[in-house]
């Protein structure tokens, strides 16, 4: 982006905050994307003659007289096949030493595709793991976030159910990565050599913050390219969407903004909606399906950031430590694929929904049982069935070392309920038990 | 002349013009840019200065662009043709854009122009009418559907001529009244309204009181909705608003149902487009999607226009109830569309109220509400709009402005609760905190006396009651023990889960479970308060529970089997042969 001989530089800045600079200038568009001392920054406000610029460097040490120059564009990523397997930052370029990109230039953040030429996801993605596809089955054009606390392994999860899902293109969005996971990612799909189907974009922490607000954007874009022009399967995972919202309360904070709650801008379930929204099945084959993490703290959900998340996602995987079992499972009273029914006793085993939901419920009895044994009080005989039942169910099933098929999972939970309980005690349609019982 | 206006600044969708002429609050312009028309919606003047919204994505947009004032409020236009269709929360025609994309200052025109309708009058030369009044009728999915006189008229008109029974166009006229001066106006089938004012052309509103059937155990029976109702359904995420609004969009007794998705999920709507079409409406045989219109404005589309949708169902509402037809309005999420008002009013700097909410967030909310509603109309025809809006409060708390102003104004709270979500009670309404105030009108319960019998106000009372005691003694087990109750207090909360399991959860996903007739819930409820008012004689609680579990699974069993079937008739019999075997003599 060399600077043409007619552009206009601006060399008088009239403010600076930690985010943002002010000048006078003529003739720009919203959203423009310009240059600051060579550091790109994007029109966030015009008033009259003042044009306000976010700089995503940040601000340090630039000077009341820096060299502005308006590139007359919203940013932009060129696409094209030779995307795959490469790295890139925030902006597009190319981190891991590779050429540039040959391609077309496409504005990122693109419009939304019209409601009414959306297909409604029908199509399993099978991960193995019980917790997902027997509790929460994914389906293809899904968007859904692990919410977790920090220490808890979802990056590794992420790893493997990107490299188990059959998809043709698997695009990472990085935002506020520690150096170590972006590693860790790169080498566990080398080395399950699926490198060239991957194309990442990566902000670390190393980078600035204000930089990330692009990830999302790029990430998704790319995606676009592929599934809708190429008809492709497209697997994006964004991680993690807080460090993301994070930045954006930082920029809404500069641009003093009224913060509504917990700090975070009033716009952010529109924020965080636009990028959600792009998970989608088109007619013609292609799809878009975002699995993203965002990070809790403590666990707390009524944070602004997981909750407005909670509302726009279809679903939520919550992955707790069971200290019955010792291992990490996949939490059945708090996730929720909501898409689950549309492929749950549909494109998997009849018996799916009913031996899914009977399992829960007997799960919770031995939650209850658990309190009152807790709480000092005998047990009866159900109870303690119930408690063997929940820690066979959750090291079999729950445990997120599980690598089974639908129809695998749907048996190991029809032998616990034999082993363990009556029919009448399980509640389930007597077609399905006359056919699945162990006897 | 129009008036003109020239952009001054620019942050996110709000813009900030200059104009050369006067310009009114909420009139609407179209700013040009790049080749685009971008429509937009004044919310202040300062001096010259004009502050619109944005109905679209202002990238690019700059200081000095032109923009052209209308003269008008956002407006709709209402005729036949509007059935079926899916819009934008400007009323565009989804279906009529080009492309995958939606395509910035595309606009589609909501209704056929080329289409005839079979027109036939119900007036004749030399009749005198008001405004709204009915002139003729059209059929559209077998809905009649009224050509009335313009709304925006005023006094008694004359009717010079009318056509005759024939196919006409919208445009085409079909009648010519003259006004007090005698001065012609010609009628065609196009109405427009502007969506942010209450249609008033009816003769009164009197209290509701006839039950809207939904199929829905937990609302007809114990928290019933009614004809010109006000409803609201808030809950945390993943409690399940969408499928419990679903289920009563599609079961619900009414001749059109209008559904507003706003700010809320694509894939939602796209769930509405696929099944409609192929569901049967259980009241007329006919396809859902027959009587059905989508505004769907879902949270990627822009944030302005999220605001206009839920007005513009509204309206359309209001439409059809003047011709005399029962409407429901679904709204799915309220939340969304504060949120929207929340994001503009945090650009105009304006003082923020609680939570960051417009100070008249709850004027806002009441005015919306209030249109709702059953009436008289002038001829002695009824009408009615159903209201049931979802809200989405923060972080699953209802101390939010958003439900607490709701909460003021609906009369209907169907709280849905994390825990028995968890738990997979489902629909997750709440038993003890949800309410219906129309349980307390004497219309109504003299209305159900008539529909049902003289004494299900008083049967569904006692299950309120048994319910709220059955937790009051779960309470007490969970302080005390088992052992530390007495058994006859275990058979009471036993006799509570019955109701739980049997009455109040619903298998929204099983064909015969989803939707109970009100025949059939009456039967449910005789036989349910038939074994709570049985005395039970146990020896010990791990008796009772055995006992009640087996009878859940085999009313279960019975709730899924066709009405009267024979699967049903033979879990009906085992289920009186368990009582019988357990009464205490």
């Amino acid at each position: 982006m060399a600077t043409k001989a007619f552009q206009k530089i601006y060399t008088q800045i009239s403010q600076i905050t930690k985010a943002t600079c002010s000048l006078k200038a003529k003739g720009v568009g919203y959203d423009e994307l310009a240059k600051v001392n060579g550091k790109l920054a994007q029109v966030v406000k015009i008033a009259g003659d003042e044009v306000t610029l976010q700089v995503f460097e940040g601000t340090e040490g630039i000077p009341t007289n820096a060299e502005v120059v308006f590139l007359g564009k919203s940013p932009t990523l060129k696409v094209s096949d030779q995307l795959a397997g490469r790295f890139f930052d925030a902006f597009g370029d190319p981190i891991d030493g590779g050429p540039a990109i040959e391609g077309t230039e496409v504005e990122i953040g693109g419009p939304s595709v019209n409601p009414v030429r959306r297909k409604q996801p029908s199509e399993l993605i099978a991960t193995g793991i019980a917790g997902i596809d027997l509790n929460n089955t994914l389906v293809s054009g899904q968007k859904i976030p692990f919410f977790a606390d920090p220490d808890q392994p979802f990056n590794q999860v992420m790893a493997n159910v990107a490299l188990r899902a059959e998809t043709d293109k698997i695009i990472l969005g990085g935002m506020g990565m520690t150096n170590d996971d972006y590693l860790y990612f790169k080498n566990v799909f080398s080395n399950a050599g699926a490198l060239d189907r991957i194309i990442s974009f990566v902000n670390t922490t190393e980078n600035p913050p204000v930089e990330r607000l692009l990830i999302p954007d790029m990430a998704l874009t790319a995606a676009e390219y592929f599934a809708v022009e190429k008809n492709q399967k497209v697997l994006v995972l964004l991680t993690d969407m807080t460090s993301y919202s994070d930045a954006l309360a930082i920029v809404s904070n500069r641009m003093d903004q009224i913060p509504s709650k917990d700090s975070m801008p009033g716009s952010l379930y529109s924020d965080l909606a636009k990028i959600y929204e792009k998970a989608v099945q088109f007619p013609s084959g292609g799809s878009i399906t975002i699995i993203a993490v965002t990070t809790l703290s403590g666990g707390d959900i009524t944070h602004a950031v997981p909750d407005n998340t909670g509302y726009i996602t279809e679903g939520q995987l919550f992955l707790r430590r069971d200290s019955d079992i010792g291992k990490v499972i996949v939490d059945p009273f708090r996730s929720l694929s909501r898409l689950k029914q549309l492929v749950s006793g549909k494109k998997t085993r009849k018996d799916h929904p009913q031996v899914m939901n009977a399992a829960v419920r007997l799960y919770a009895d031995a939650a209850n049982a658990k309190t009152k044994m807790e709480n000092g009080f005998d047990l009866t005989d159900y109870d303690e069935r119930a408690l063997s039942f929940a820690k066979d169910y959750a090291n079999q099933l729950l445990a997120i070392d599980v690598n089974l098929n639908t129809t695998e999972m749907l048996d190991v939970t029809w032998g616990l309920f034999s082993k363990y309980f009556k029919p009448e005690e399980v509640n389930i349609k007597k077609e399905f038990v006359d056919q699945h019982w162990k006897k | 002349m129009a008036t003109k206006g020239t952009v001054l600044g620019v942050i996110a969708n709000m813009v900030t013009l200059t104009v050369d002429g006067p310009v009114a609050q909420n009139e609407i312009c179209y700013i040009l840019t790049g080749g685009d028309r971008l429509m937009a919606e004044v919310i202040k003047v300062v001096g010259k200065n004009v502050y619109v919204q944005v109905f679209e994505s202002t990238r690019g947009l700059k200081v000095g662009a032109e923009a052209e004032f209308t003269g008008h409020m956002l407006e709709v236009t209402l005729g036949p043709g509007m059935l079926s269709k899916n819009y934008d929360g400007l009323q565009n025609d989804l279906d009529k854009m080009e492309g995958v994309f939606l395509k910035r200052g595309q606009y589609t025109y909501p209704l056929d122009k080329e289409r005839k309708w079979h027109f036939q009058p119900l007036v004749k030369a030399g009749d005198e009418v008001g405004p709204s009044a009915w002139l003729g009728q059209v059929e559209e999915n077998h809905q009649p559907l009224k050509i009335m006189v313009p709304f925006q008229l005023d006094g008694t008109l004359k009717v010079k001529s009318v056509a005759k029974e024939g196919d006409y166009t919208i445009e085409e006229t079909v009648a010519v009244l003259t006004d007090a001066e005698g001065k012609e106006i010609p009628v065609n089938m196009i109405q427009k309204w502007p969506v942010k004012k209450a249609m008033t052309n009816y003769r009164e509103k009197p209290r509701p009181f006839k039950l809207l059937e939904t199929g829905v155990r937990v609302i007809d029976t114990l928290n019933p909705i009614v004809e010109g109702g006000t409803g609201f359904i808030p809950g945390p995420f993943g409690t399940g608003k969408t499928v419990l609004q679903h289920a009563i969009s599609k079961q619900a007794e009414a001749d059109i149902v209008i559904i507003a998705a706003c700010g809320e999920r694509a894939n939602e709507v796209v769930e509405i487009f696929t099944e409609f079409p192929e569901l049967v409406d259980p009241h007329t045989g006919r396809k859902l999607m027959e009587r059905t219109i989508i505004v769907a404005n879902t949270s990627n589309m822009p944030v302005a226009a999220r605001e206009a949708s839920v007005y513009t169902a509204m309206t359309m509402a209001e439409f059809y109830r003047a011709m005399g037809l029962k409407v429901l309005l679904m709204a799915d999420s309220t939340s969304r569309w504060a949120q929207a008002l929340r994001e503009m009013s945090n650009r105009m700097e304006e003082l923020p109220g609680p939570d960051a909410f417009p100070m008249d967030l709850s004027a806002i909310i009441s005015n919306f509400y209030g249109r709702a509603g059953y009436v008289n109309l002038n001829n002695g025809a009824t009408g009615s709009i159903t209201f049931i809006g979802t809200v989405s409060p923060a972080g699953g708390n209802l101390k939010e402005p958003v439900t607490e102003n709701t909460k003021k104004v609906a009369r209907c709270f169907y709280a849905l609760e994390q825990e028995r979500a968890d738990r997979k009670r489902y629909p997750a309404v709440n038993p003890i905190d949800s309410y219906s105030k129309y349980l307390e009108y004497p219309e109504f319960e003299k209305y159900i006396s008539g529909r049902i019998n003289d004494q299900w106000t008083s049967k569904v009372n006692e299950l309120k009651t048994r319910l709220l005691r059955g937790k009051e003694i779960a309470e007490q087990i969970n302080i005390l023990g088992d052992d530390g109750v007495p058994v006859e207090y275990h058979v009471i909360f036993w006799k509570s889960e019955l109701i739980d399991f049997v009455i109040l959860q619903q298998d929204a996903f099983d064909e015969i479970d989803a939707v109970t007739p009100l025949e059939r819930q009456e039967e449910m409820v005789n036989t349910i308060i038939d074994i709570c008012h049985a005395d039970f004689r146990f020896e010990n609680f791990v008796e009772v529970m055995d006992y009640f579990k087996k009878m859940i699974n085999v009313c279960k069993q019975m709730n899924y089997a066709a009405y009267r079937s024979e699967s049903y008739e033979e879990h009906k019999q085992q289920l009186q042969d368990m009582v019988a075997g357990k009464k205490a003599k």
